[in-house]
C-alpha cells in the first residue's frame, strides 16, 4: 500500500496542477474571483457595510487558511498553533503603534521580521518532533503566546484594547472598500505564489516528505531545511492575514490567538480540501458563512456546528474542492492513500 | 517568601500535580495504544464535574457524587467509543483533531444549554473540611486526600498494567494492536475499556476539582493543555512519565506562580517587574516543556519499545 502511494506521487504529481481539465479551474476560479470583486459594488448598491466586512472577514480567514495550508497540506505539518502567527500579526500593530511607528508598509515589514524569528525558533522545536508530538507542542506554544498577551496589562489584559491608530496608507487609511480589494490582492498573490512553490522543486521535496521522508532521505536531501522553510512561509502569511485583521476590526484581543482559532483554521482548510490552493478559500468561506447562518438561528449554535464537524470528518474526506470535477493539485487520490 | 510558604507552594505543586496525572494516565494510555488524539479529554473532565455537582445536589454526599462521575464517565466513554470514536482510531491524527475539536464545541454549548453559563460551585465534605499536620505546618485536608488518591491510583495503575492479565494484553496492543487481534483477543473492546479507564479518572479528577474550582463550560481546556504538556515532557504512552511529568509541570506551574513575580521585584525596577512577572509566570511550563523537548525530543521517560 504504502510502496504503491509512493510511486503513484512520484509520477503523478510533479507535473504542474490541474493539466487535465485546466478550462473547467480556471472558470471555477474566475467564477469565484468575479463573485469577490463584486462585492464591494452589491454592499454600495443595498446599502449594507455589514456584507463588506463579513467578507472581508472571510477574506482574512481564507489568507490565513491558504497560508496553514502550506504546512499542513503540503508539508503534512499538522499545526494546532497556528492563531499565534494571526494573533502575533495583530499585536504587532499595537505595539508598533506605541513606540511610534503607523506606517503600513514598515508594519508589514516589522511583522514579517518578528513572526519569521519566531516561527523559525518555534519550528524549529517543534519539527524535531513528529505526529501527536508534533500537534501538542504547536499548540502549547500558542498558548504560551496567548498567555503572553493575556498578561501584557498595558495592551488591555485578557479583554484587548481598540487600536488608537490604523495602519497608515496616506490616503487610504481606514478606507473600508481599499481594505477589502488589498485583502483580495494579496490573497490573490499568496494563492498564484503558493500555486508556484507547490510546483516547483521545492514544493516536489516538501510533498515528497510528507509522503516517505525516509525515502527522501534516501535520495540525498535532507527534509528539514525544506519543512522549517514551509512553516515559516505559512507562518508568514497567516501574520499578515492578523495585520489585516486588526485592520478589520480596529480591535485587537488575545481572543484571536485562542487555541479554538487554530482548530477553526484546520477546519476550513480541511473542509474546503487539504493540499489544494482554492480548497481554504472555500472552506473559510464555507465555515464563517455557516456560522453566521447558525448565529442567527441560536446562541447555542456550537451545538449544531460540532456534530456537523464531526460529520463532514467521517464523511467528507477529501473536501469541498474535491466534490467538484477537478483534479487536485497532488495528482491522484495520493492524499487518501497518505493517510492510511 | 519564607520557608513555611514555600513548603506550602510545593504542595499545592503536588496536589495539582496528582490532578494532572489522574488526567495524563487516561490521555497517554489512549494514545499510546490507539495512537488515538483525543482533544475532547478536557471534556471528560468537565462531565465529571457536572457529574458530580449534579449527584452532589440529589444525595448531598460527596463520595456518592465522586462514586456517581467514575461511573457516569465510564458509561458514557463506553458508548461514545463505540458509537463513534472508534470510527477514528484507523484514521490520520488530522482527521482526529477535527472530529475532537468538533465535540468539544458540542459538549461545551450541551452544558450551557442545560446548566447555564454561571459557574457551579460543590462543598468540601464535613470529614474533609479541616486541616491537617504536614511537615510541621497546617494543610488543608483535602488537598491532601487529593495527593492520596493521586498516589492509590498509581500504584493501581501499576498493578493493573504490569501484574494483571489484562495489563499485559494493553501492553501488547499497544506494541502490535493486528499480532494481538491475530491471536483471538477481542482488541475492539480492549481498547474501548481503556478508553473507558481513562475516562473515569478524568470524571474522577473533575469530580474531585468541583470543590476547589468554579465548575463552568470551558474549565476542560485549560486542563487538557496542561494535559498535553505532561504527556510530551513524560514521553507518549508512558504511565510512569505522565506520573513524574504531571508531577513536575504541576510544581514548576505553582512555584513559578508564587516565586517567580517576588523573585523578579528583588532582581529589577517595581515597572519591570511588575509586567514581566505575571507574563513569566503564566508561561514557565511551556518554556519547561520547549527546553525538555530541544534536549530530549522523546521527552524524559520514553516507552522502552522492546
Amino acid at each position: 500500500m504504502k510502496v504503491a502511494s509512493t510511486a503513484a506521487a512520484g509520477s503523478g504529481s510533479s507535473l504542474p496542477a490541474a493539466a487535465e481539465r485546466p478550462l473547467l479551474t480556471t472558470a471555477i476560479i474566475a467564477l469565484l474571483a468575479s463573485i469577490l470583486l463584486a462585492v464591494p459594488a452589491y454592499a454600495a448598491m443595498a446599502d449594507d457595510p455589514y456584507v463588506l466586512t463579513l467578507a472581508s472577514r472571510i477574506l482574512v480567514f481564507a489568507l490565513a487558511a491558504v497560508g496553514l495550508n502550506i504546512a499542513l497540506g503540503y508539508g503534512g505539518m499538522v499545526s494546532m498553533g497556528h492563531s499565534m502567527y494571526l494573533g502575533l500579526g495583530a499585536y504587532m500593530v499595537v505595539l508598533l503603534h506605541g513606540v511610534g511607528i503607523d506606517s503600513g508598509w514598515l508594519q508589514l515589514l516589522a511583522i514579517g521580521v518578528a513572526v519569521a524569528a519566531v516561527a523559525v525558533a518555534v519550528g524549529w522545536v517543534a519539527l524535531r518532533t513528529q505526529g501527536i508530538a508534533f500537534i501538542m507542542i504547536t499548540l502549547a506554544f500558542a498558548q504560551l503566546f496567548y498567555y503572553l498577551f493575556v498578561s501584557l496589562k498595558a495592551y488591555g489584559g485578557d479583554e484587548g484594547m481598540r487600536l488608537e491608530q490604523l495602519s497608515s496608507f496616506g490616503a487610504l487609511t481606514g478606507n473600508r472598500t481599499a481594505l477589502y480589494y488589498a485583502l483580495l490582492a494579496c490573497l490573490g498573490v499568496v494563492a498564484y505564489a503558493t500555486h508556484r512553490l507547490v510546483g516547483s522543486r521545492f514544493g516536489l521535496v516538501l510533498r515528497a516528505s510528507r509522503i516517505n521522508e525516509r525515502r527522501v532521505k534516501a535520495v540525498g536531501t535532507a527534509p528539514l531545511p525544506y519543512r522549517l522553510a514551509a512553516y515559516v512561509l505559512s507562518a508568514l502569511v497567516c501574520g499578515v492575514a492578523g495585520f489585516f485583521l486588526v485592520n478589520l476590526t480596529g480591535f485587537v484581543s488575545p481572543a484571536y490567538l485562542e487555541w479554538t482559532v487554530s482548530g477553526e483554521l484546520i477546519v476550513m482548510a480541511v473542509l474546503g480540501g487539504v493540499g489544494t490552493i482554492v480548497g481554504p478559500i472555500l472552506g473559510a468561506a464555507g465555515l464563517l458563512l455557516v456560522e453566521e447562518g447558525l448565529k442567527g438561528l441560536t446562541e447555542h449554535w456550537p451545538m449544531i456546528l460540532g456534530p456537523l464537524i464531526v460529520l463532514l470528518v467521517l464523511g467528507l474526506r477529501r473536501g469541498l474542492w474535491s466534490m467538484l470535477p477537478v483534479p487536485t493539485h497532488d495528482g491522484g487520490d495520493t492524499a487518501t492513500k497518505a493517510r492510511e | 517568601m519564607t520557608p513555611t510558604l514555600f513548603v506550602v507552594q510545593l504542595l499545592n505543586g503536588l496536589q495539582l500535580g496528582m490532578m494532572l496525572f489522574l488526567m495524563a494516565a487516561g490521555l497517554t494510555l489512549v494514545f499510546g495504544i490507539m495512537n488515538f488524539i483525543n482533544l475532547a479529554h478536557g471534556c471528560l473532565y468537565m462531565m465529571g464535574a457536572y457529574f458530580a455537582a449534579l449527584a452532589y445536589g440529589k444525595t448531598d454526599s460527596f463520595f456518592l457524587s465522586v462514586v456517581a462521575a467514575i461511573v457516569g464517565m465510564f458509561v458514557l466513554a463506553v458508548l461514545l467509543d463505540r458509537l463513534a470514536l472508534s470510527r477514528l482510531y484507523r484514521r490520520d491524527h488530522l482527521d482526529q483533531v477535527l472530529a475532537t475539536f468538533g465535540l468539544i464545541l458540542f459538549a461545551n454549548a450541551a452544558v450551557r444549554l442545560f446548566w447555564g453559563s454561571a459557574p457551579l460551585y460543590m462543598e468540601v465534605p464535613n470529614w474533609l473540611a479541616q486541616s491537617v499536620q504536614v511537615l510541621g505546618l497546617n494543610y488543608p485536608a483535602y488537598r491532601v486526600a487529593i495527593i492520596v488518591t493521586g498516589l492509590l491510583v498509581a500504584f493501581g495503575l501499576h498493578v493493573l498494567i504490569d501484574r494483571t492479565r489484562v495489563g499485559m494484553l494493553i501492553r501488547a496492543g499497544a506494541s502490535n494492536r493486528d499480532m494481538v487481534a491475530a491471536l483471538g483477543v477481542n482488541i475492539g473492546w480492549l481498547t474501548t475499556f481503556v478508553f473507558a479507564l481513562g475516562a473515569a479518572l478524568a470524571g474522577l479528577a473533575g469530580a474531585m476539582a468541583g470543590p476547589i474550582l468554579s465548575i463552568q463550560p470551558g474549565m476542560g481546556e485549560p486542563v487538557l493543555i496542561l494535559t498535553l504538556i505532561v504527556i510530551v515532557i513524560g514521553g507518549i504512552g508512558s504511565i510512569r512519565g505522565a506520573l513524574f511529568g504531571a508531577l513536575i509541570v504541576g510544581v514548576v506551574d505553582t512555584l513559578g506562580r508564587a516565586v517567580l513575580p517576588t523573585l523578579l521585584f528583588k532582581l529589577f525596577d517595581p515597572t519591570v517587574a511588575g509586567a514581566a512577572g505575571p507574563a513569566l509566570a503564566s508561561v514557565a511550563v511551556y518554556v519547561l516543556m520547549a527546553t525538555v523537548l530541544a534536549l530530549k525530543p522523546e521527552g524524559l521517560f520514553p516507552v522502552q519499545h522492546a
